[in-house]
């Protein structure tokens, strides 16, 4: 017996072929179905080595092998590690793995040590000889790769004492980061899969679906529909054949967390899907999942080829009657498939193409049969909620959006990364006190959250508590939870371009207004940057955005203005800025900006003259330079490497 | 309610259906009756009380209580941009347009005053495709509303063309976007009888006639025993090209490819308009007196030398059922032999 789910003995009967509901326990608590003290201390004995605790002696490693860590050199400390603690001698005691996502990418890569969660940040190869011969041999901290708070200048040795985790609260990312994405061993030894037995073995279909709907978890792919309302609607609908997908098609720019959670912990979302399929009378299931994941792609296909194997998919789960195959399907690259209907339309071998709604996917979605589609996340929280009760979960968050909400922190913020955290909290303690503010010291300007269907919110929207109703109120939406941060030298009229761009490109080309008029905004967009804009552009831009709001077809086009909309209402004076002086207020308009050498500061260095590609920059040493305005192709060169900072963007 | 007017239809009807059985016109540029609901070109959006956005009539079931406006400021104002953003796209070629006179989009400016675009911008440039004796496809005008792509898959049966590329490249293509001949396609047209627009133009007819110029005769096409029936367009006592109608009681808007292009025997300079006799080498014309006066004798000849079972009439499909009956008759009744069948009975 090598892991948790191999037989610990011959007289052990649990096989595929012979289901048992008993056997998530007895892999927790067995053997139960005969009694044997070996066995039974070499399960708990495989339980504390999958997860650690202290003082049995056993400890781990884990690398974190989320895609950030992971390229920046996490995948190759694996075998650093292995090798190097054989060379250094060290037992059967101390395992290595790789992990889930840890959440704090700006720090990665990332090594934990088990069971004291010590926290070591950007880990090289180089440092691998140290933490296994001061940690793991003298157990002793290795210093220089610890954590230190930069308000501060505190030690935080372990991954509980750092400012980033102590304000979030992890449910759906509990696991991710401390257990072996490709082993379902760990996530059993995590307690996985006993929400699905409880389920099975002591609830029907009908007690599970009230706790659901008492959790008042809403869906967290954005548009925050009630899950235990689809659920139920797909429950009392009529067909054939019921169908559950998993909406994995995560595609918004700035959003990682449904990655991280197929990464991660790829069995949380097997086992919401497993209870989902249990409530509405379910057999087929699908993960429709982006193709640029290859690594979730890959660990799913491990994840159910593991789960198939223990009997926890296929037919007669846990012998409680349930069947449930699940397949995988892979996106071909076009964002408007995370809409529903698209991605029933594309599973079937269509275009995908958003359908009629009416009748609801609900009642007539995948093959026109009954079917309920949720996000990554909405999977994950649902073992949670079987776990705990309803009422649990409904006791965290705000009156009308419960539980946490993931968070993929992006652009200048200082600690970048995943962020788990209970709806209505605010937008300023997300930022700044979890994200530790701004990069370099820099003023916040304004986050983009939601995407591109969300909305950019300014400096006085941060006491904004999160949540569906207020975000949609302010012109923003929660979307899958991306949050953008830009600071002063982020130009707005930029930022709707790059947005407004992407869905320009991602319309399907279905109806009109999207496919006609986002290009229309588009163009005026790219001619305001280019200081081409006039003052009429500005109610072109709010009315044509309106009657694209208003007469879409699907979310993508309904919600595409939004990032014009709200720049337009809250940062309105940089387009006037653009329009009428011609100036790009924080200077990324290529188009609209000017380099000028400060002759007081010059010291003559010539290095802006170095690298200027155009050889537009002329001068003397130890003289001032001068740049030759026609000559400049404004790629900001120089201004980069000019280190007596006299080159002046403007 | 429709714009004040309370109006009972059957459950499950929409908006649309509800306002037009009430004589309400909405303008639709995508929806067909006999087609699926598409509700991609959003010209029938209407406004429902309580409703966030502007709904599309055509894909919205009515309910008990809905009060709708279909020509509310609001929807007037969002159809009038659409107009304009389809127009923005589209070539300003109504004056050389084969479709001018019978174009929705030309309806709908006219009807809603758009006399322009506002938008200005890039434009879709695709070479005018007409390599084939039938269609000519010209991209630009699309306003790629599935029509076409619809009636290929569901009426013909044949998904010939579909969508490629998407948002604003978005283009109606047979695979590979291949030419028309090079693919599958069967030239029934019926794609050209229901593009709203020049995108899709029969070419016999192109260059032809203004669509006011012609007189419309309808008559049972002379192809098989389906009996299909169509509108021969004729401007100046020539038939210049077919144009199907939904008032055709077998086949509806619907023709095959002989219906649709086959005209062309009429005016065609080698038709027979005499019947010739053979004389030993040589076809002479002759009077239809000597002619059947001629063949009278053969038959009479073969039949008291041979016996009647000794002719068999072969009757085609291209004769009327009357002329067909006749014929049956005049074997049975008038040559006395059961020799008869019919080129159709495969």
């Amino acid at each position: 017996m090598r892991s948790l789910i191999d037989k610990c003995c011959d007289e052990c009967k649990h096989s595929k072929e012979t289901p048992c509901s008993d056997y998530v326990i007895c892999r927790l608590e067995g053997p139960i179905c005969h009694s044997d003290q070996v066995c039974a201390a070499r399960r708990r004995e495989l339980l504390v080595r999958a997860v650690p605790q202290p003082g049995f002696g056993w400890r781990k490693v884990l690398v974190c092998g989320g895609l950030t860590c992971g390229s920046a050199g996490a995948f190759g400390l694996l075998h650093v590690f292995r090798g190097e603690m054989e060379r250094q001698g060290l037992g059967e005691e101390v395992s290595v793995a790789l992990s889930g996502c840890m959440g704090f990418c700006e720090q990665g890569p990332i090594v934990i040590i088990e069971p004291d969660k010590t926290f070591y940040r950007r880990v090289t190869a180089e440092d691998v000889a140290d933490i296994v011969s001061t940690h793991l041999k003298d157990n002793q901290l290795v210093d220089r790769l610890l954590y230190r708070d930069p308000q501060t200048d505190a030690v935080c040795p372990t991954y509980s004492e750092i400012p980033f985790y102590r304000s979030q609260m992890k449910i759906v990312l509990e696991h991710c980061g401390f257990i072996n994405p490709e082993d379902i061993g760990d996530y059993i030894a995590a307690g996985g899969y006993r929400a699905l037995t409880k389920a099975l073995t002591g609830m029907s279909p009908e007690e599970v679906l009230s706790e659901v709907k008492k959790s008042g978890l809403r869906g967290r792919g954005g548009a925050g529909f009630p899950t235990g309302r689809k659920w139920e609607t797909a429950r009392k609908a009529t067909g054939k054949q019921r169908y559950v997908i998993c909406n994995a098609d995560e595609g918004d720019p700035g959003a990682f967390m449904d990655r991280a959670v197929l990464e991660g912990n790829p069995h949380s979302v097997l086992e919401g899907m497993l209870l989902c399929a249990y409530t509405v009378g379910s057999s087929e299931g699908y993960i429709y999942v982006r193709a640029e994941y290859p690594l979730a792609v890959q660990r799913l296909r491990i994840a159910i080829e593991q789960a198939e194997r223990c009997g926890l998919l296929g037919e007669n789960i846990l012998n409680c009657g349930l069947d449930f195959n699940l397949h995988i399907n892979e996106g071909a690259g076009a964002f408007v498939c995370g809409e529903s209907t698209a991605l029933m339309a594309s599973i079937e071998g269509n275009r995908g193409v958003p359908r009629i709604k009416v009748p609801r996917s609900t009642e007539k979605g995948l093959y026109r049969q009954p079917t309920v589609l949720n996000n990554v996340e909405t999977f994950a929280n649902i073992p949670k909620i079987i776990t705990n009760g309803g009422e649990w979960y409904a006791s965290i968050g705000t009156e009308r959006s419960k539980g946490t909400k993931i968070f993929a922190l992006s652009g200048k913020v200082r600690n970048t990364g995943l962020v788990e955290v209970p709806m209505g909290i605010s937008l300023r303690k997300l930022i700044f006190d979890i994200g530790g503010g701004i990069k370099g010291g820099r003023q916040f300007k304004a986050l983009q959250i939601g995407g591109p269907s969300g909305g950019s919110l300014p400096e006085d929207m941060l006491e904004l508590a999160i949540d569906y109703e207020s975000l949609t109120g302010a012109g923003a939406m929660m979307g899958s939870g991306s949050i953008v941060v830009m600071d002063e030298d982020n130009c707005m009229v930029n930022m709707a371009r790059y947005f407004l761009n992407f869905t320009e490109r991602e319309s399907c080309g279905k109806c009109t207004p999207c496919r006609e008029g986002t290009t229309r905004m588009l163009e005026t967009l790219e001619r305001i940057s280019r200081g081409e804009g006039s003052l009429g552009d500005i109610p072109f831009l709010e009315y044509l955005g309106g009657v694209i709001k208003t007469t879409s077809f699907c979310g993508l086009g309904t919600s595409a203005p939004n990032p014009v909309l709200t720049t337009m209402s809250y940062f309105r004076s940089e387009y006037l800025r653009h329009i009428n002086d011609k100036r790009c207020p924080a200077g990324e308009c290529v188009a609209l900006r000017q380099f000028v050498i400060v002759t007081e500061k010059c010291t003559g260095c010539g290095a802006c003259s170095f690298v200027c590609p155009a050889k537009a920059i002329t001068g003397k040493k130890k003289k001032p330079y001068r740049i030759d305005q026609d000559g400049c192709i404004k790629c900001a060169r120089c201004y980069e490497v000019c280190k007596p900072k006299a080159i002046l963007r403007r | 309610m429709i714009n004040t007017r309370e109006i009972t239809v059957q459950e499950g009807s929409t908006i649309l259906q509800a306002a037009r059985k009430a004589g309400i016109y909405i303008p639709t540029l995508c929806e067909d009756p006999e087609l699926t609901p598409w509700g991609g070109c959003r010209l029938c959006i209407v406004e429902v009380r309580g409703a966030k956005n502007l709904p599309a009539s055509c894909i919205t079931p009515v309910r008990q209580g809905m009060v709708v406006e279909t020509e509310s400021p609001a929807v007037r104002h969002a159809r009038r941009t659409l107009i304009e953003l389809l127009l923005a796209n589209h070539p300003e070629d109504c004056l050389a347009c084969e479709r001018t006179g019978e174009c929705v989009l030309q309806d709908m400016a006219y009807h809603y005053g758009v006399r322009r675009t506002s938008f200005a911008g890039k434009r879709r440039s695709y070479e005018i495709e007409n390599g084939n004796p039938f269609i000519v496809r010209d991209m630009n005008k699309c306003i790629i509303c599935g029509l076409c792509v619809r009636v290929c898959s569901e009426i013909a049966g044949l998904s010939i063309i579909d969508f490629t590329n998407r948002g604003f490249n978005t283009k109606i293509t047979p695979a590979m976007d291949l030419p028309l001949e090079k693919s599958d396609c069967v030239f029934c047209g019926n794609c050209v009888a229901v593009c709203p627009v020049g995108a899709l133009a029969e070419k016999p007819i192109w260059g032809q006639g203004r669509r006011w110029e012609v007189k419309k005769v309808r008559t049972v096409c002379p192809y098989c025993g389906t009996g299909c029936s169509f509108d021969l367009n004729v401007k100046e006592n020539r038939v210049i090209g077919v144009s199907s109608t939904t008032e055709a009681a077998v086949n509806g808007r619907w023709l095959c490819v002989k219906g649709r292009f086959g005209f062309g025997f009429i005016h065609h300079r080698e038709r027979l308009q005499m019947p010739l006799i053979r004389s030993p080498y040589l076809f002479s014309k002759v009077t239809w007196d000597r002619a059947i006066d001629v063949a009278v004798g053969k038959f009479k000849a073969i039949k008291s030398k041979y016996g009647p079972e000794a002719i068999g009439i072969l009757a085609s499909a291209r004769c009327t059922n009357e002329e067909n009956y006749l014929l049956n008759k005049f074997a049975r009744a008038v040559i006395g032999t059961n020799n008869i069948d019919h080129c159709a009975r495969l």
